[in-house]
């Protein structure tokens, strides 16, 4: 049980190539964090930083109060699945588990209590005796799990563990590995690149792009008060509308309308009006707030109905009522909830509502 | 077998005879007869030798040997007889095994270990010293006999001083070259996440080794056996170099071309020595050819 905290980590591998850039973050005990971002933007490098696989160009890693830059990967207590497993395919399932623990020179009888115990978490009590090749990608998954599991590390590093299951058994993984979270009381530091799962199951979410820190929160946080435009457009899915606009006196106009702000802007402020899909409602509640939208793709899920189309000059998603009738081609009136507009500078880029 | 699979979508009156069903059979039987005819070429003079072997000496000197295919048939045991009663057979049998077997252990003990360090420690020049390993197979081994005769008649390895232990040492030196490269390959291609899992778990180097790196490479350990094996037991040219000159410590190849004498009497002998002296590899083949299973690594890495 620890707390983990990156103290102005930086990773460069040559004079110009820097992948982790002054990273800082605190990872309280028993937290589960989601470290999130594109591919490259060196989310994972950070996580091996930590594994001990990297090393740390500049700055400090602790786990709980224990500098780790100088200690050995096996000696930090961390374990680690990785993305692709990396079980050991000559090795029964027992022998992956049991693995670390010979390593650390433990007695049989230990070791065969601990694997046992791992096992039958995750169900795997019948499985013990197969090779990696006999079981199911998700089986090969908790096996990976359990080699992790058994050791009772302070630290669960998890590197992208889902991409590699369908997107059924990603599901239900998803769920398995929060139940797991919460029965083992550990730290659990989980890196992916699907914003689904950093969602769901992280209890905060650090988001990454281009080896910089751009936001560190909650969920909820995030998805209601992105920092910058990055977040506000990788968070979210289909993604928040983004439309260029100028701050008048207590109000945005943009090219096809123009919203009352929550707070008033200096006005001539140029910058990009930000709004969630679901802000649009076909329920429009004052006049002021609304807009015409011509309506190219319609896309009805069922419980949600998604509206593509064009308001004034910008593409525009809006997620409305599935009742709703709408076939491309219409245009439609739409109202906007000023209550979640997002307003970022168009320099800076950075969120000033 | 080739109809037979083919009618197993359309009934068969329909597919039987169109321009495509034609075309198909043709192209299989020209496949098949390509093979076939392959496989004759090849294995025609290995038939000969076979047959020659069995075949009385004045019938040897004066025809073929396909002609002793057709009746009167006049097999006879006299050249297996011949070549197992000279003397000195069963001790360069002894020695043949005594120079094969560590000849063919040292080397790939020595580049299992190098192999493994080439492809997966870091170290000061290893490309280097890999690339410099490599070029080594590019030297002609018959180059290399003058000097290192003399290096070895200097140093006293000559077979009276030390038996095969000079031999022992040339076989290795002619056959890491090759073993290293094969292995490092095979090894380099080991997934990474495999080795930084181990190191995760607590692994060292020679654990990783031990337990992760060779028991994944034991079909390319294998074959690298199965290689070095019968390069070695079929080597003459580098026994008579280096012990042909002290009969007690000649093997098996070196002592049945002794058998020819110096004006080619007795050369039908050969031909029996030859089917004799193949024994051992064709056991040595058959008792490893199962480790040549492809897919072991299956199952370790991806779903």
């Amino acid at each position: 049980m620890a707390s983990v905290t990156f103290d102005h980590v930086v990773k460069r591998y040559t004079a110009d190539l820097t992948v982790v850039k002054d990273f800082n973050v605190e990872i309280k005990d028993k937290e589960f964090m989601v470290l999130v971002g594109p591919s490259g933007c060196g989310k994972s490098t950070a996580l091996r930083m930590l594994a001990g696989l990297e090393s740390i160009s500049e700055g400090k890693i602790r786990i709980g109060d224990r500098v780790v830059n100088d200690i050995a990967a096996k000696d930090r207590d961390i374990a680690m699945v990785f993305q692709s497993y990396a079980l050991y395919p000559h090795m029964s399932v027992y022998d992956n588990m049991a693995f670390p623990l010979q390593m650390q020179h433990m007695k049989k009888p230990d070791i065969d209590k601990r694997v046992t115990n791992a096992s039958r978490i995750l169900g795997l009590d019948n499985f013990l005796k197969r090779k990696p090749r006999a079981l199911s990608g998700g089986q090969r998954q908790r096996v990976a799990l359990g080699r992790a599991i058994v050791r009772n590390p302070k630290v669960f590093l998890l590197d992208e563990p889902l991409s590699n299951l369908d997107a059924k058994l990603r599901g239900q993984t998803r769920i398995e590995l929060q139940k797991l979270h919460r029965d083992l009381e550990t730290t659990f530091i989980y890196v992916t690149h699907d914003q689904v799962e950093a969602m769901t199951m992280g209890d905060r979410i650090a988001i990454m792009n281009a080896g910089i820190l751009q936001q560190v929160g909650t969920p909820g946080e995030i998805y209601d008060h992105p920092a910058n435009l990055f977040v506000a457009g990788f968070i979210g899915s289909p993604t928040m509308n983004f439309v260029p606009a100028t701050a008048q006196n207590g109000s945005a106009k943009a090219s096809g309308f123009t919203v009352k702000l929550p707070k008033p802007l200096e006005a001539g402020k140029k910058g990009t009006l930000g709004f969630r899909p679901e802000a649009l409602t076909d329920r429009i509640t004052d006049e002021a707030n609304s807009m015409q939208m011509k309506v190219d793709v319609v896309e009805r899920l069922g419980s949600d109905q998604f509206l593509y189309g064009q308001v004034g000059g910008d593409a525009v998603t809006a997620r409305v009522d599935p009742r709703m009738k709408v076939d491309p081609g219409d245009t439609v009136k739409l109202g906007l909830d000023t209550r979640t507009l997002h307003f970022f500078d168009a320099e800076t880029e950075l969120a000033l509502l | 077998m080739t109809i037979a699979s083919e009618q197993v979508a359309t009934p068969a009156a329909e597919r039987r005879f169109s321009p495509e069903w034609i075309g198909q059979v043709f192209s299989k039987i020209l496949l098949h007869a390509a093979v076939i005819g392959i496989t004759l070429v090849w294995i025609v003079p290995t038939l000969g030798l076979l047959v020659s072997s069995f075949r009385p000496l004045e019938d040897f000197a004066s025809s073929g040997w396909w002609t002793a295919l057709s009746p009167p048939f006049k097999f006879t045991f006299d050249n297996y007889q011949q070549v197992l009663d000279s003397s000195n057979l069963g001790n360069s049998f002894f020695n043949s095994f005594m120079i094969t077997i560590p000849a063919t252990v040292i080397p790939v003990t020595i580049a299992a270990f190098a192999a493994y360090a080439f492809s997966w420690m870091k170290f000061w020049g290893r490309d280097f010293f890999f690339l410099a390993l490599v070029g080594l197979l590019a030297v002609p081994l018959q180059a290399t006999f003058v000097p290192i005769l003399k290096l070895f008649l200097q140093l006293g390895l000559t077979p009276e001083n030390v038996g095969f232990v000079g031999l022992w040492l040339v076989h290795t030196g002619y056959g890491l070259p090759f073993a290293i490269y094969l292995l490092a390959n095979f090894f380099r291609a080991l997934p990474t996440d495999l080795f930084e899992s181990a190191e995760i778990d607590g692994a060292g180097t020679l654990t990783v080794f031990f337990r992760i790196v060779l028991p994944l490479s034991v079909p390319a350990i294998a074959s690298l056996i199965i290689f070095q094996f019968l390069w070695i037991w079929n080597d003459y040219l580098v026994a008579l170099v280096y012990v042909g000159g002290t009969p007690e410590f000649a093997p098996l190849t070196v002592t049945l071309a002794n058998l020819v004498g110096s004006l080619g009497q007795g050369y039908q002998l050969l031909t029996a020595a030859a089917f004799f002296s193949m024994i051992v590899p064709l056991i040595v083949f058959f008792s490893l050819q199962r480790y040549f299973v492809r897919g072991i690594l299956a199952g370790s890495v991806k779903g």
